[in-house]
């Protein structure tokens, strides 16, 4: 019922910034931190997305190493930012990222 | 040999630091020792390093040491090096040989003192200052040697800062050798600036490429330093007041070392004043000359017996710099090394005679003091015949040879220089004829204290001429108050009578009241009248009296004319009680450790114009000796055999007609003092006083403004800098919440920002 449809590299481009748009807008209005974290993953993964388009596009495989880079800063990333998560729920019992403000200037 | 040069400055930095360390523990005499061992070392070191650059051939005698590098900035840098050349181990060996000396002299001069192991600390620490101005192998570190002997001039002058008077004296000495410095610095940087380096020998290598202004500049600002540290017109007016500090530094400091480095440092620099216009050195020339006038003829109205060695110092700086200036750069330091020997002794000797006499430095009270101080007056006269300029003592040679040089330049410069030198014999002469020959004077009530006795009995004897006056009118009083009784007491008598007359005879009673009543009022009578006589009677005696009290007082005051001049008029008992303090007093010979050094510095004021004698080529050994330091720039002199002779034969004529006219008022007082002692002299031409009230004065109001314009201005722009700084930070603070969303939102919107401009960018 649809027609031959060709995937051109613009679709995965319009994937990739709807998520990445999605991700940093979550980032914005959530308060958990958790879902938060959820939220930079999304972006990073709308990038990588895009890293992937690009390198099939130029024929280049630049695009897929970076991807692996991103993915390896993601994981450490996480673990950084769940041990804080941790560290600050052991000290109180429900805390958003509002909350833990202790740092302002 | 060569190598052990560091050691001479080492020797007094290691007594410094030990003395530093130790001092108090030491104490005296041991400091004292101490520190003279440590010159000692540094004098054998001199003459180590002084055998081996004799050793080597003249035109291979140059030898830079460097112990490591100072200042490295990119291209440019310092090194801390020493430079052996003739010209630098000339004065090294004069500055530890003298220095020495007076360290060994001042152990006895400050015996008792209770800072005794802090004014060694200082000796020793001036002494490295010196040797690293004289050694440096670089501007820089000539410098750092400057601002040292500087420091330690300071601190010397003010070393018994107690006194108020003292104290101002370092203060006025440091800073009017500050403005000196001014030109030195500049002339430092012009230097790098045109040649790109400091060191002596890239100096002497690359002069002739200076440009004629710039060598000039050069010269000039240099000179305004010269000027400052070696006291020359107008900057001179430290030196004088620098003799309130202990004799020993005004003899090592302020005649013999640090005063000469300004004539060292042109020297130093002979090939730019070869390249400079020639207005330059005739100027140095002129200024000094000049200066060496005008401070000898300040020099003859002095009293204090170390103010009379400082003018005489200052003049004869003048002289060295005449010498530099007509180019003669043999004879300035020929002179300044004969001058470094007489005037230390001079200036050791009369600590000499100020030891002796209780630190009473006016020469007015002194005389005679001959026989009480064998060693110190045949010193002192070995020093006054060598800078009267009496052949064969050494001031002569140097002398003359300065006035040679002179009147080949310029027979202007010759004339003033001659002048100078009757006025050097005049006043050298006065000194001594003050102190050592004629009456013994120190006994003697001065004019003061004679003026201070009189004006006191003249005052006394007026207030008793009062006192009576005042008796005698209160006596006056009484007899006419007696008078007036005597009268009321015959109006009582008449009214008596009249009642007697009047009363009624019948009645007994009454006529008895009456009479009693009259013989009382006759009683009355008789009494006043005896009691009028009475006082009548004590008038005349008391006026007798008032007389005689007012006989005495005119005689008090008539007596008190010649008083002032003549203390004979008084009685033992009626002198002052520091007079009669003196007459107890015994002058004495001061201990060895300070002779020691005033006869080996006698020796060498008698024997050091050997070291460049006239008469042949062969005996100019000063002369070939510093030759590799002078780069040939040095003046030749055009003048025949003949001419020298006469030349000689004028300058000796002229100091035997300032001595003896010296003779003449002082030995003979054949002339009034006045004649010569002008007031205007003593004031020194009113300079001081007037720089005095310039400074204190619109000066003042001047660098009220500079002080003004650096608080608001210079330090506003700093300061400015920093509140801004603070303030735009302060304001920033607010955007670190601590939110995590904010930043994040933060990012958002720059990074949407950033796409947003590189669009535009790309689109446009």
């Amino acid at each position: 019922m649809f027609g031959e449809v060709e995937l051109t590299t613009t679709y995965y481009l319009v994937l990739s910034a709807l998520l990445f748009a999605i991700g940093a807008t979550g980032l914005l209005v959530r308060r958990n931190p958790l879902v938060m974290f959820m939220c930079v993953e999304l972006m990073l993964n709308a990038v990588n997305v895009s890293f992937v388009a690009f390198g099939t596009d130029l024929n280049d495989v630049g695009g897929q190493m970076a991807v692996f880079f991103v993915l390896v800063v993601a994981a450490v990333e996480v673990v950084v930012g769940l041990a804080i998560v941790v560290a600050i729920n052991r000290r109180r019992r429900y805390a958003t990222a509002d909350d833990v403000a202790t740092l302002r200037g | 040999m060569l190598d052990a040069v560091f050691l001479i400055p080492a020797f007094p930095l290691l007594g410094f630091v030990a003395i530093v360390l130790w001092g108090r523990r030491l104490g005296e005499p041991a400091a004292g020792w101490l520190a003279t061992l440590a010159m000692g070392g540094s004098f054998a070191a001199a003459l180590v390093t002084f055998a081996g650059l004799r050793a080597e051939e003249p035109e291979e005698r140059r030898f830079v040491q460097t112990l490591w590098e100072w200042v490295p900035v990119g291209d440019f840098s310092v090194d801390v090096g020493f430079l052996v050349d003739p010209l630098s181990i000339t004065m090294t060996l004069f500055i530890t040989g003298v220095g020495a000396l007076i360290h060994l002299y001042s152990i006895g001069y400050m015996h008792g003192d209770e800072n005794f192991s802090k004014f060694f600390l200082y000796l020793n620490l001036f002494a490295f200052s010196m040797l690293m101005l004289v050694l440096g192998d670089n501007m820089l570190l000539t410098f750092l040697g400057w601002e040292g002997v500087g420091a330690c001039s300071y601190f010397l002058i003010s070393f018994w800062f107690t006194d108020e008077a003292n104290a101002t004296a370092g203060k006025k000495a440091f800073v009017t050798n500050r403005v000196g410095d001014w030109g030195f610095m500049i002339a430092m940087f012009l230097l790098f600036t045109t040649i790109g380096s400091i060191d002596y020998v890239d100096i002497f290598g690359n002069a002739s490429e200076l440009s004629e202004g710039t060598a000039t500049a050069i010269v000039v600002l240099l000179f305004v330093g010269a000027a400052g540290k070696s006291a020359q017109f107008p900057l001179y007016l430290w030196l004088p007041d620098a003799m309130a500090g202990p004799t020993p530094v005004s003899a090592l400091i302020h005649a013999a070392t640090m005063v000469t480095s300004g004539v060292y440092l042109l020297t130093r620099v002979n090939p730019i004043i070869a390249e400079s216009a020639a207005w330059a050195p005739t100027m140095i020339a002129w200024i000094g000359v000049g200066t060496a006038l005008f401070a000898a003829t300040i020099a003859v109205a002095q009293n204090d017996i170390k103010k009379v060695l400082a003018y005489s110092t200052v003049s004869q700086l003048g002289y060295m710099f005449l010498a530099v200036g007509t180019g003669a750069y043999v004879a300035a330091i020929f002179h300044m090394i004969t001058h470094a020997f007489f005037k230390a002794l001079l200036f050791l000797g009369s600590g000499s005679v100020i030891h002796g006499m209780h630190h009473h430095q006016d020469m007015r009270h002194f005389g005679g003091l001959r026989k009480l101080m064998p060693v110190t007056s045949a010193t002192f006269i070995v020093g006054w015949l060598a800078i009267a300029g009496v052949p064969p003592f050494s001031g002569f040679w140097s002398k003359d040879e300065i006035l040679a040089y002179a009147y080949d330049d310029s027979k202007a410069l010759w004339a003033v220089g001659l002048v100078t030198a009757v006025l050097t014999a005049f006043y050298m002469s006065r000194q001594v004829f003050m102190t050592f020959f004629g009456r013994y004077r120190y006994a003697d009530a001065l004019p003061e204290e004679l003026q201070l006795t009189w004006n006191n009995r003249v005052r006394e004897a007026e207030a008793r001429v009062v006192e009576a006056e005042a008796g005698l009118a209160s006596v006056k009083d009484e007899a006419v108050s007696s008078a007036d009784k005597v009268e009321k007491a015959q109006e009582k008598l008449a009214q008596r009578e009249t009642e007697m007359d009047d009363v009624d005879p019948s009645d007994d009673k009454a006529v008895e009241k009456a009479a009693k009543n009259l013989d009382k009022a006759r009683e009355a009578v008789v009494k006043a009248q005896e009691s009028a006589q009475e006082s009548v009677a004590a008038i005349r005696p008391l006026q007798d009296k008032v007389e005689t009290i007012r006989t005495e007082a005119s005689i008090i005051s008539v007596e008190a004319i010649n008083g002032m001049s003549d203390e004979t008029v008084l009685n033992d008992e009626e002198l002052p009680a520091s007079v009669r303090e003196r007459r107890e007093f015994q002058p004495r010979e001061s201990p060895w450790q300070m002779t020691v050094p005033l006869g080996l510095l006698a020796i060498a004021a008698i024997g050091a114009g050997g070291m460049n004698l006239p008469f042949t080529k062969d005996l100019h050994f000063l002369g070939k000796w510093l030759e590799p330091s002078l780069f040939h720039n040095e003046a030749h002199l055009k003048l025949s055999g003949t001419e020298l002779w006469v030349l000689a034969i004028i300058a000796v004529t002229g100091g035997l007609i300032g001595i003896s006219m010296a003779v003449r008022i002082y030995l003979h007082e054949k002339t009034e003092r006045a004649t010569v002692e002008l007031p205007i002299l003593a004031d020194a031409w009113k300079y001081d006083s007037a720089v005095t009230n310039f400074m204190g004065g619109p000066g003042r109001k001047f660098f009220d403004l500079v002080s003004w314009f650096d608080r608001t201005i210079v330090d506003g722009a700093v300061n400015g800098t920093g509140r801004l700084v603070r303030s735009v930070g302060g304001e920033l603070r607010a955007m670190q919440s601590g939110l995590v969303r904010s930043y994040a939102a933060l990012i958002a919107v720059g990074a949407v920002a950033l796409i947003a401009w590189f669009l535009v960018r790309t689109t446009f």
